[in-house]
């Protein structure tokens, strides 16, 4: 099957959100009216994007001869033997120009940006990932960059906060509530809200108000579309099971996207379960939260008796976030994709698996979806036999890691960790 | 009294009518009762009471201190209502200012009910707009409410129609583009959206309620109070209240300094008006 048709079997998804972008009774539109203006002018201007051949074709172009893809699909056979004996198929999306999927989202928005005539590019972010995706895209297309990031983040991904600067964009460490991802975008929103005029929002994940969960959905689509024509190719049949990591959720619904009309293909997403969902320090949306409105949208998020955002943990600073993109909320509540938690030790474990038997360093978001597969594989081998498939995204590389991994594992002797 | 009414009075006297902010719970609970009174007793002819959320995007560091600082201090959504209840007694209108996701949680029509049965006068919500606002609408007819909603100077004549449609007390004008926090000039844009917005108030059916026109967002000084009662119905400060109790060495100086600053504000309605 060709890329066009997987395309075309997607089409009935594609409907949502409606045309005030809601996915069901999630998503939607909660944002100041100063806003408003801004959000209708890059719903417009996304809409006509998207099917003008001049922009789809310039995107295409860097999609292929700047980020590097069509990305890998690689059968992981030794880390497979640990799944159970089930076939592990692995979407490399750490193989991409800056090391993850956010590449595919901001190559997309930073030309838009361009097409609206805007001069300055701001991002918030977890792991550095999209920080770094944003500066990158900034660098090659001339556009100003600011990336907000939680001061905690800025510790624990030091690696990427120098990636960023020496890509030109000034990263600013965000000091309030819990220093983290939340507090990188509500401090991005309070910077958009002041500079709309030559300012677009780069928003990192499939969250935020509409148009954002759409569109970055829509960008990062091509991650699924590709991974279902290339394991059609590979096992002549399309996977039994299409496993992803969820923060915000944007490789997620990336990968999903393509095979929500495929009945016979389950989904499923891991979410950052870090002590133990049971324990509260975790970030598990969807398996331990309840709906509300958070950062413009509607959707799952992890609240108090108050409606007051509850801290998260996780070992992975670009899945701690207490909300999750609206589209997940509308495939959970109508049981389309299912969730679970993954604890830290567990995406840990994982993490070295994937190490030690492909020579692959996965980036600890992705560990949680390798640690999904690992529970997954032998529940499918046993209901479906050995040939059960599972599609998993990687969707970034490891490297930026290697400081938190080190401590994990006690690599580092004192001399080393004193540094 | 009702909002409406409050600022009829004001429009009487040839004034704006001036509106204060403070956050529940800041610098205590008592605290920010016996705040509110002396702004009431200085001059506030209407006060909003803020309920303190964990991820307050829409305000600067100033309300971002007090409202983190209220929480920190343990106040709840119960206390909100006790609050409202207290500074309502006084006899001043009393709203309560709320990101969506309390309201949303609690319950819409609950949130309705129980800040009708405090006393309060209605909610202001910046974070939602008439979109996605029909439980807020519903709840807020059922239980004879105000809802004020803002306008913003990216806001097109249409939108400013939509959003006037569904405004009951006052439309809060937000007099510049950003987050809350006392600036050292007022927005050169901002008279023209009152403008803008009276223009479609004026437009209204004949016999529909008045509408005022309060402005808010950046207001620091009684010059500058003077200057945007030139042009609004009333003066909205909120950030600079709050900014007199984070700078006070105590909760009674605090106090103080509010009721000294209400009464510049009060007089700066009355030069400019």
């Amino acid at each position: 099957m060709t890329i066009d048709a997987a395309r075309g079997a997607a089409s009935d998804p594609a409907n949502l959100p409606d045309p005030t972008g809601h996915f069901g009774r999630f998503g939607g539109r909660f944002a100041p009216e100063a806003l408003t203006a801004a959000l209708d002018e890059l719903t417009r201007e996304f809409e006509a994007a998207k099917t003008d051949p001049a922009f789809t074709g310039e995107l295409n172009e860097l999609l292929a001869n700047y980020a590097g893809r069509p990305s890998l699909l690689t059968e992981a056979r030794r880390f497979a033997q640990h799944a159970g004996g089930a076939r592990i198929l692995l979407k490399r999306e750490d193989l991409n120009h800056t090391g993850s999927h956010k590449i595919n989202n901001v190559l997309g928005q930073a030309l838009l940006t361009r097409r609206m005539g805007k001069r300055r590019v701001i991002a918030e972010t977890g792991a550095g990932q999209h920080g770094v995706a944003t500066a990158t895209a900034a660098a090659l297309l001339g556009l100003e960059c600011t990336v907000y990031m939680g001061e905690v983040d800025t510790r624990r991904q030091a690696l990427n906060v120098a990636r960023m600067r020496m890509l030109g964009a000034e990263v600013v460490p965000v000091k309030t509530g819990s220093r983290t991802l939340k507090d990188a975008v509500n401090e991005a929103f309070r910077d958009w809200v002041a500079t709309v005029d030559d300012t677009h929002y780069c928003v990192g994940s499939t969250m935020g108000p509409h148009p954002f969960p759409m569109m970055v959905r829509d960008f990062q689509r091509i991650i699924g579309v590709e991974a279902r024509a290339q394991a059609l190719e590979l096992t002549g049949r399309l996977p039994d099971a299409v496993v992803a990591c969820v923060g915000g959720g944007s490789n997620a619904i990336g990968t999903f996207h393509a095979f929500v009309p495929d009945e016979g293909v389950r989904l499923y997403g891991f979410e950052a379960g870090g002590d133990g969902v049971q324990t509260g320090r975790h970030a598990a949306t969807l398996s331990g939260g309840s709906p509300g409105v958070i950062h413009g949208m509607r959707t799952f998020l992890l609240q108090d008796a108050d409606g007051q955002t509850m801290e998260t943990h996780s070992v992975s600073a670009g899945l701690d976030y207490p909300g999750v993109g609206p589209e997940h909320s509308w495939l959970f509540d109508t049981g389309r994709a299912a969730y679970r938690a993954i604890s830290d030790s567990e995406a840990m474990d994982a993490f070295a698996l994937l190490c030690r038997t492909e020579g692959i360093i996965p980036a600890i978001e992705s560990a949680h979806a390798l640690a999904g597969a690992l529970q997954l594989g032998p529940e499918l081998v046993a209901e479906l036999g050995g040939e059960a498939t599972l599609l998993v995204c990687l969707s970034g590389r490891g490297d930026k890691d290697m400081h938190t991994a080190a401590q994990w594992f006690g690599f580092m002797t004192g001399e080393e960790s004193a540094q | 009294m009702t909002t409406a009414i409050a600022f009829e009075k004001a429009k009487a006297d040839g004034r704006s009518a001036l509106v204060g902010y403070l956050p529940a719970g800041f610098p205590s609970l008592q605290g920010a009762v016996k705040a509110a009174t002396a702004m009431v007793e200085a001059g506030c002819d209407v006060i909003e009471i803020g309920l303190p959320y964990s991820d307050p995007m829409m305000d600067g560091p100033t309300i971002q201190d007090a409202v983190h600082r209220a929480l920190t201090g343990g106040v709840r959504v119960a206390d909100v209502f006790r609050t409202v209840e207290a500074v309502a007694a006084t006899g001043v209108p009393t709203l309560v200012m709320t990101y969506w996701n309390p309201v949303d949680h609690y319950g819409v029509d609950a949130f309705a009910r129980d800040l009708k049965s405090a006393g309060g006068a209605g909610l202001i919500t910046p974070d939602l707009t008439p979109e996605e606002a029909g439980p807020w609408l519903a709840a807020s007819d059922a239980h004879d409410l105000d809802r004020v909603f803002l306008v913003a100077l990216s806001s097109t004549t249409e939108r400013i129609a939509k959003i006037v449609d569904v405004c009951r007390g006052f439309v809060y004008a937000a007099s510049l583009m950003g987050v809350t926090g006392a600036r050292r000039a007022v927005d050169t844009g901002a008279p023209a959206l009152v403008e803008r917005t009276r223009e479609v108030i004026s437009r209204r059916l004949e016999g529909a309620a008045p509408l005022p026109v309060g402005l808010g967002l950046g207001v620091g000084s009684g010059a500058q109070a003077a200057e945007v009662a030139g042009f609004a119905d009333g003066v909205i400060v909120g950030s600079a209240f709050v900014r007199r109790l984070l700078d006070a060495p105590d909760e009674a100086a605090g106090i103080r300094a509010i009721r000294e600053f209400t009464a510049e504000l009060a007089e700066g309605v009355r030069q400019g008006g």
